[in-house]
């Protein structure tokens, strides 16, 4: 960037709502932004991310709550008294005005009446410098993608709110312009609030994740720690895939609770614990496919101590390149995914196969278990 | 870092939104008002309350010079319909061959215009709308002279024998086509053919071609293709223009009078003559709602009918 | 052999143009009578060749008369009617409110009326206010009609529009009125000159709703009309060809335009 770096400013949303007559889209919610952060709002459709979006815009009024933008309450200003800037769902650039005037527009809104300057270089900074004089409708989606960013950047606003931005875009240009937004991001340091429904590019793109569902934020993190310490079972099911089995807890006077299960005993370290466990309570035991190793029952010796296991049969397989996907039999569950890496293969893991599913207990979490089991997967599959 | 949505048994009772807000959105929901109030009233006071004062001037007796009274007296109904119905039943028939043969005669053009004209599609375009713009009127005299007693159409139509044949069915009479049924259906179709072809034009038009194919493909023979996907799917444009096109014909006169002789009269032209030359404005309303009531009826029980074959 | 295969395969073509022919006919027929030379006072048979119509258009008493005041009534109509029904459009097109379905009614009402009824309706409520009849009420009714079919066309293209790119607008510091000339107005100017050329055609065309509304006041429709009675002069078709070829050339012209700016 040839300007110098915009703060950021942070936004806070206390007890922010929005009802629709009897349908309540957004619960009231408490959220904090921090300045200068990647905030990812990541749910499925429906779920309230671009309705918290747009109060955030001034776009919705809040039906309660308040909305606060670097210190200031905006909560009763029209959209355009507001420092923040969005890059719409399909871009929403003017059809009636080239790429030009689409980017000049919000600085000549503001009666800045030299605007060549800025406006080139702006296009320069996307790469859209000879298309200046063309109509939106003429340029490619990625091209457009890339003018609606130009168009919201060029008045620093002290956000940026991102509404499914690259949603319309196919799936090589989507992951070009993650790295792109990102990169833009951390240059100009503005806080950018990110709304979208594709777990990969939440947890890609931001540093901070808000996973929503049916109007209420479910759990907030960075992508790491919500990907490997999930609260929810919507959350666990959500991002990525995980296997959930219900447990009995035995023990709770060592380090690891100790549960029971159909298949034997499971240890699970008591912090990784978000659900309260007393001797005799059930919770659910998550455990992510790609930290299970699979040996063959034959040689169920060789597995050290202290790990996890429950024994079963491959129902079915499949090589997908970089790792194989099983689908195992189990007492505890009859459709426990496994991912293997492939790289040494034992030539006897074919569907029949008796085997050994273990894992190191520090990855183990464990769930409430008056929630649905099954929230968050057909919202993925219908997501992704 | 506090992210917490409210738990569900306690929820915190929410900031009320600032009054500020709850005022721009009382403000807000006024604004499809103001925009509505003139065009609105413009409509209600010259528009339906001309309706009401007409329905009122039909039960109205008395003369020119004593005055109108409202005096309930529905009997100008009655005598309307028994001295006029001939023309009343005229217009109802003249309306709707005129609409059928719009429709026979529009329906290629439409097509043609839709699917089959390629780079001509815009000058077909122009030239289908292009008439508009020179006064019909003018275009309704030029019928005149192309169905003129001595010109080319009636010669070649009485050297085929085709006038004698029309003659025995009562559409024509002797060796003429002025002054006939002929000529006054021949002129409102003319007239509405556009308001046939425009809509039409516009529902095939939106008929994914990919259709017809698909439809090929299904083992569907051309015509089969017509009557099974592309006509049940241009409904939407068939009912629209046969209404716009069976409305104004059922209440035209020009064509009447221009093209007609006395025998050809349709109510319009009652109407037209009772209000602007008799002067008998209690006949000239109730001819009025009579014909607007018969159209009002024939156009429900239309809709709701091609409604229903929609739905199959 | 051949060409009854040609035919039948293209029967539709055959048929369309037929009906082409058909339509377009009575403009030729105005046209070549254009350059005739009655005998009497009827335009009906051709007798001989002459340009005198085309060389002398104002020729016959009051004609040229009431064509400029068939045009100024036109324009008053395109205008209030545009005016009027534009807004009546956005009110429907963008709002959610009670009183819709009733409004949707009242917009539609007014076309689906055969014209004689509106307009002895019309003319009754002036008779009964004791309204002069002439230029006034021959505006006011001609807006009356006119706006239902503007309405119908502002609001096709303003629900057609993404109602994100006054969001968008709003987002980048336009305030509601900046939103409204910079950017709705301009992507909804399409349907409004359809509207504004509907209006324009149908109000300078109009008959009966004039005919009983105009009182002693002519028309050019209604001079054509008298002149059916009392004889036809050539002019007329004189000035029928002459809108027609302006229309056309209006039509070509726009997309010649429309052509070149999709090219460049």
């Amino acid at each position: 960037m040839t300007q110098q770096p915009s703060t950021g400013g942070d936004v806070r949303l206390t007890g922010i709502s929005k009802t629709y007559g009897s349908f309540t889209a957004v619960h009231p919610l408490d959220l904090h932004i921090p300045a200068g952060s990647f905030f990812a709002l990541l749910g499925a459709s429906g779920c309230g991310k671009t309705t918290t979006l747009r109060m955030i815009a001034g776009l919705e009024d809040p039906t309660s709550g308040i909305v606060e933008l670097a210190g200031n309450d905006v909560t009763a200003l029209p959209p355009h008294k507001r420092p923040v800037n969005t890059v719409f769902q399909s871009y929403a650039l003017f059809p009636h005005l080239d790429i030009y005037e689409n980017v000049a527009f919000g600085l000549r809104r503001r009666g800045i009446k030299s605007v060549k300057k800025q406006v080139d270089e702006m296009l320069e900074l996307v790469q859209l410098g000879d298309f200046a004089r063309r109509k939106p409708q003429q340029l490619s989606g990625g091209q457009q993608q890339r003018v609606a960013v130009a168009r919201a950047l060029i008045n620093h606003p002290k956000v940026l709110l991102l509404d499914e931005p690259l949603g319309a875009l196919d799936l090589k240009l989507r992951r070009q312009m993650q790295l792109e937004l990102k990169r833009i991001q951390t240059e100009v340091g503005i806080t950018f609030v990110h709304v979208t429904h594709d777990q990969e590019e939440a947890m890609t793109m931001a540093d901070q994740v808000a996973v929503m569902n049916g109007g209420r934020v479910e759990q907030q993190g960075a992508p790491a720690e919500l990907y490997e310490n999930p609260g929810t079972t919507f959350v666990a099911n959500f991002l990525g895939t995980s296997n959930l089995i219900e447990a009995e807890v035995a023990d709770t006077s060592g380090g690891d609770l100790v549960l029971t299960t159909e298949g034997g005993k499971l240890a699970l370290p008591a912090a990784r614990c978000s659900a309260p466990a007393r001797t005799g309570d059930t919770v659910l035991v998550g455990i992510r496919p790609e930290k299970i190793s699979l040996t063959h029952a034959e040689d169920a010796g060789t597995i050290p101590d202290g790990r996890n296991r429950i024994t079963g049969r491959i129902a079915d397989s499949s090589f997908i390149g970089v790792s194989t996907q099983y689908v195992i039999d189990t007492p505890v569950c009859s459709e426990f995914a496994v991912y293997e890496q492939n790289i040494e293969r034992d030539s006897r893991l074919v569907p029949g196969a008796e085997v050994v599913l273990h894992w190191n207990p520090a990855h183990t979490f464990g769930l409430d278990a008056t929630q649905d089991i099954d929230a968050g997967t057909q919202l993925d599959e219908e997501a992704a | 870092m506090s992210a917490t949505t409210a738990p569900e048994t306690a929820p915190p009772a929410p900031p009320p939104a600032p009054a500020g807000v709850a005022k721009a959105a009382r403000r807000k929901k006024l604004v499809p008002y103001w925009l509505l109030l003139p065009g609105i009233l413009w409509l209600v006071i010259f528009f339906a309350a001309p309706l009401v004062y007409q329905a009122s001037t039909s039960v109205q007796t008395g003369s020119l010079e004593e005055g109108f009274k409202v005096t309930w007296h529905f009997q100008t109904y009655w005598d309307a319909l028994t001295e006029y119905y001939p023309q009343f039943l005229r217009s109802v028939i003249y309306a709707a061959t005129a609409t059928v043969l719009c429709l026979l005669l529009g329906y290629p053009l439409a097509y043609l215009i839709a699917f089959r004209a390629g780079r001509w599609r815009n000058l077909v375009m122009i030239l289908v709308i292009a008439p508009f713009f020179t006064s019909f009127l003018i275009r309704t005299l030029a019928w005149k002279t192309i169905l003129s007693d001595s010109g080319p159409v009636v010669e070649v139509l009485n050297s085929l024998h085709i006038l004698d044949i029309t003659s025995q069915l009562g559409i024509t009479e002797g060796e003429r086509v002025l002054a006939t049924p002929l000529a006054v259906v021949c002129g409102l179709t003319y007239n509405f053919l556009p308001f046939m072809i425009l809509p039409l034009y516009s529902s095939l038009e939106r008929i994914d071609g990919r259709l017809h194919e698909a439809a090929g493909d299904l083992y569907a023979k051309p015509f089969t293709t017509f009557r099974k996907v592309t006509f049940p799917l241009s409904m939407p444009g068939v009912v629209a223009g046969t209404l716009l096109t069976f409305i104004p014909a059922a209440g035209d006169y020009i064509n009447a009078e221009l093209l007609g002789s006395t025998d050809q009269k349709m109510v319009g032209n009652v109407i037209q003559s009772q209000f602007l030359r008799v002067l008998d404005y209690p006949t000239a309303a109730a001819l009025s709602f009579i014909l607007m009531a018969a159209i009002l009826a024939m156009v429900t029980v239309y809709i709701r009918k091609s409604g229903t074959e929609d739905l199959v | 052999m051949a060409l009854t295969r040609w035919i039948r395969r293209n029967l539709v073509v055959v048929a369309g143009l037929g009906t082409l022919a058909y339509l377009i006919l009575p403009n030729v027929v105005v046209l070549v009578f254009s350059f005739n030379k009655p005998n009497g006072r009827f335009n009906y048979e051709w007798q001989r060749f002459s340009t005198d119509a085309w060389t002398d258009p104002c020729g016959v008493a009051d004609m040229c008369g009431s064509l400029s005041l068939s045009l100024k009534i036109a324009v008053w109509a395109t205008i209030g009617a545009t005016v009027l029904g534009t807004m009546i459009a956005f009110a429907l097109a963008r709002y959610r409110f009670r009183a819709r379905p009733a409004v949707n009614s009242l917009i539609f009402l007014p076309m689906a009326m055969p014209e004689v009824v509106m307009a002895a309706s019309l003319a009754t409520l002036f008779l009964n206010m004791g309204v002069d009849f002439g230029f006034w009420t021959i505006l006011i009714a001609h807006i009356m009609f006119c706006l239902s079919f503007v309405v119908t066309a502002v609001k096709a293209r303003v629900m057609s529009m993404d109602p994100r790119l006054e969001q968008a607008a709003q987002d980048l510091y336009a305030s509601p009125a900046q939103t409204f000339l910079r950017v709705t107005l301009p992507i909804a100017a399409p349907g409004i000159a359809a509207g504004a050329l509907l209006s324009f055609a149908l109000s300078f065309d109009d008959f009966i709703i004039t005919n009983f509304n105009a009182g002693s006041t002519v028309t050019f429709p209604m001079f054509v009309w008298g002149s059916a009675q009392r004889g036809t002069p050539v002019q007329i078709n004189v000035i029928g060809t002459a809108m027609f070829a302006i229309a056309v050339l209006c039509v070509l012209a726009g997309q010649l335009a429309g052509n070149r700016r999709k090219r460049s």
